[in-house]
């Protein structure tokens, strides 16, 4: 019973990191047609950012991450309005080329500046500091990690459901041209997307350091995982990403908790199986 | 008209040339390498391979469009393969290649059925997901494969029993320029054959390759399979010339680069491979060699200028130059 509890516990809030770190790769993914390699940087940014503020100038933890958050953000309309503009003109061939060009320049800038090694983030000894929920006890970084999951889903429903930029984005993501010859600022639409969906994942990378570990290489080392997401998920879909990262971090946590050694093989089965019969992930549109 | 006839006739002596024509130009350049740099040849055969493994790539993405990140499970299986025989059945070098060969063509055929139904997005992320099986099992049979120590102590008998494998790399780069230049006029061929072309329809328009009677899905696995065998055959060489087979040939990173690569030259024309492999890894040599930790800003800005300055790869610059000066009057 109480490791069934902690498989859920553990793949809920892995889930929820995944989630966060995601689903802008699932937006930009649907809306531009762009395969952004380069997704998981704005997560190394955002950690290296709260490393530089929170460790080594003593800004407090929590300041340090709404900054860095909004220094990817910054970051994102910059790189955006530069180059990424330019990038959704490309096959997708070059898409890849030139987003995997971004990654390693993200890699070497931090390589450079921070070296290669763990970076750590100063989170407060609190968050280590385990709960009583009556019944059970759970780290409080769980406990904050899943609510944030939680609030960020439901933010993002509301955005997209209640919301006038919500309506131009489902629209956009649904018939891009369609939607430009009705008169909505589609570019404008990209660019507060993909800013969005930057500053979740650095939001999503400081708080989930210590499932993922925040170093110079880690775009490249979890690249696959975001992909993985967004393409069970299916692209374009928020509670398509939100129920993969769910399911897909559950699925490798119980593998790790249950099956150690074979557990990652039967994960990746069940990806390709998955795949094969639903191509176009769990909620995507059919093309 | 005499003229004109011995024109034609010699475009045509030239087209039947064609195909050996590239085989020409590697083992020139291979033999300038050879006497310019006779104490880097163990690079120089890696790139050799590399070319090898990018070119069976080039099939697959080049010709028939069809873009995975998961080639080097083929590679890998390849390598495997190669090492396995070379331990325990036989030690000839050209058994090990033709065992890396069936190898990477069966796992091809196996994990290509599946994955060649599936489109875009899908597609890649099964090719990850085969690769990463593979990885993790070759990481678990720890009785077959070592596990995350690999196979060490691969030793070859000598090449044809008369050229044996030196310290140097002497007989092993000509070996793997040989292989090279074998697999570059199969291409070429291929290339321009029947094949090739209906390849070249489906990369256009599979729809309307189906509609004029093309069996498109059965056509795509073929390819897949030769590319299968081709890259096993590189992995298989890289297992023979290093004596190492771990479980990094199946790298997620390892896939990547080869795309990196074949872009970079130019797809879908075979030279781009060449050209493409033996840019990118002599930059990332030299580079690393200069400053071992910032290299990858090298890497990373050369990327991002060959994308926007020559969007068709390496390949493409002479046509660019040309146009460029025709513009000029």
């Amino acid at each position: 019973m109480s490791i069934i509890f902690s498989i859920v516990v553990d793949g809920v809030a892995y889930g929820m990191i995944l989630f966060m770190i995601s689903v802008g790769l699932s937006i930009t993914m649907g809306l531009m047609r762009i395969i952004n390699l380069a997704h998981g940087g704005f997560a190394l940014l955002g950690g290296a950012a709260v490393h530089v503020l929170s460790v080594r100038l003593g800004v407090p933890f929590w300041i340090a991450s709404f900054t860095a958050v909004i220094i990817v953000i910054v970051l994102a309309l910059v790189l955006e309005r530069l180059l990424y503009r330019h990038i959704y003109g490309f096959g997708e061939l070059g898409q890849v080329l030139a987003t995997i060009g971004i990654v390693f320049l993200m890699i070497a800038t931090v390589n450079l500046f921070l070296g290669s090694t763990i970076l750590s983030l100063g989170a407060p000894q609190s968050l280590t500091a385990a709960v009583d929920l009556g019944f059970k006890t759970l780290p409080l970084h769980r406990v904050i990690v899943i609510l944030a999951g939680f609030i960020i889903m439901a933010s993002l429903w509301l955005l997209m459901e209640k919301t006038r930029f919500g309506i131009y984005l489902r629209a956009a993501v649904d018939n891009k041209v369609a939607a430009a010859s009705l008169g909505i600022n589609t570019p404008r639409v990209f660019l507060a997307a993909f800013a969005i969906g930057a500053g979740l994942a650095a939001f999503g990378g400081i708080l989930g350091a210590e499932l993922l570990p925040i170093e110079a290489y880690y775009p490249l080392r979890y690249m696959v995982l975001f992909l993985i997401v967004v393409s069970v998920g299916g692209l374009g879909s928020i509670p398509g990403s939100f129920a993969a990262s769910l399911g897909l971090g559950i699925l490798d946590t119980a593998g790790r908790y249950l099956l150690p050694g074979t557990g990652t093989i039967f994960f990746f089965l069940a990806i390709t199986a998955l795949l094969a019969l639903r191509p176009q992930g769990l909620m995507g549109k059919a093309q | 008209m005499t003229n004109a006839t011995d024109q034609v006739s010699i475009r045509r002596k030239m087209g039947r040339l064609a195909p050996v024509l590239p085989a020409l130009i590697v083992s020139v350049a291979a033999a300038i390498a050879f006497i310019l740099f006779p104490y880097d040849l163990a690079f120089l055969t890696r790139i050799v391979i590399m070319m090898i493994f990018v070119l069976s790539f080039d099939l697959i993405l080049g010709y028939a469009g069809i873009a995975t990140l998961g080639h080097a499970a083929m590679y890998g299986c390849g390598a495997y393969a190669a090492g396995l025989v070379s331990l325990h059945l036989a030690s000839d070098p050209l058994i090990g290649l033709l065992a890396g060969a069936v190898a990477g063509a069966l796992i091809a055929w196996i994990s290509g059925c599946v994955l060649l139904r599936a489109q875009g997005v899908a597609l890649l992320m099964i090719s990850i997901a085969v690769t990463m099986v593979l990885q993790e099992t070759a990481s678990q049979a720890r009785w077959l494969t070592g596990g995350a120590d690999g196979l060490a102590g691969i030793t070859v008998s000598p090449l044809l029993g008369m050229f044996e494998f030196d310290f140097v790399g002497q007989v092993a780069f000509v070996y793997s320029v040989c292989i090279l230049i074998a697999v570059l006029i199969f291409c070429c061929i291929l290339a321009s054959s029947p094949f090739g072309l209906a390849l070249r329809g489906i990369e256009g328009s599979a729809s309307r390759m189906r509609a004029i009677g093309t069996p498109v899905y059965r056509r795509k696995v073929t390819v897949y399979v030769i590319a299968g065998a081709i890259a096993g055959i590189a992995g298989a060489l890289a297992a023979q010339v290093t004596g190492l087979v771990g479980i990094e040939v199946f790298n997620f990173s390892l896939s990547a680069d080869v795309m990196v690569m074949l872009i970079v030259g130019g797809a879908g024309r075979l030279y781009g491979a060449l050209v493409g492999t033996l840019v990118f890894m002599v930059v990332h040599h030299i580079a690393a060699g200069i400053d071992p930790f910032n290299w990858l800003f090298v890497i990373g800005f050369m990327l991002l200028i060959i994308v926007f300055a020559l969007p068709k790869g390496l390949i493409s610059l002479p046509d660019r130059l040309v146009a460029l000066l025709r513009r000029k009057p």
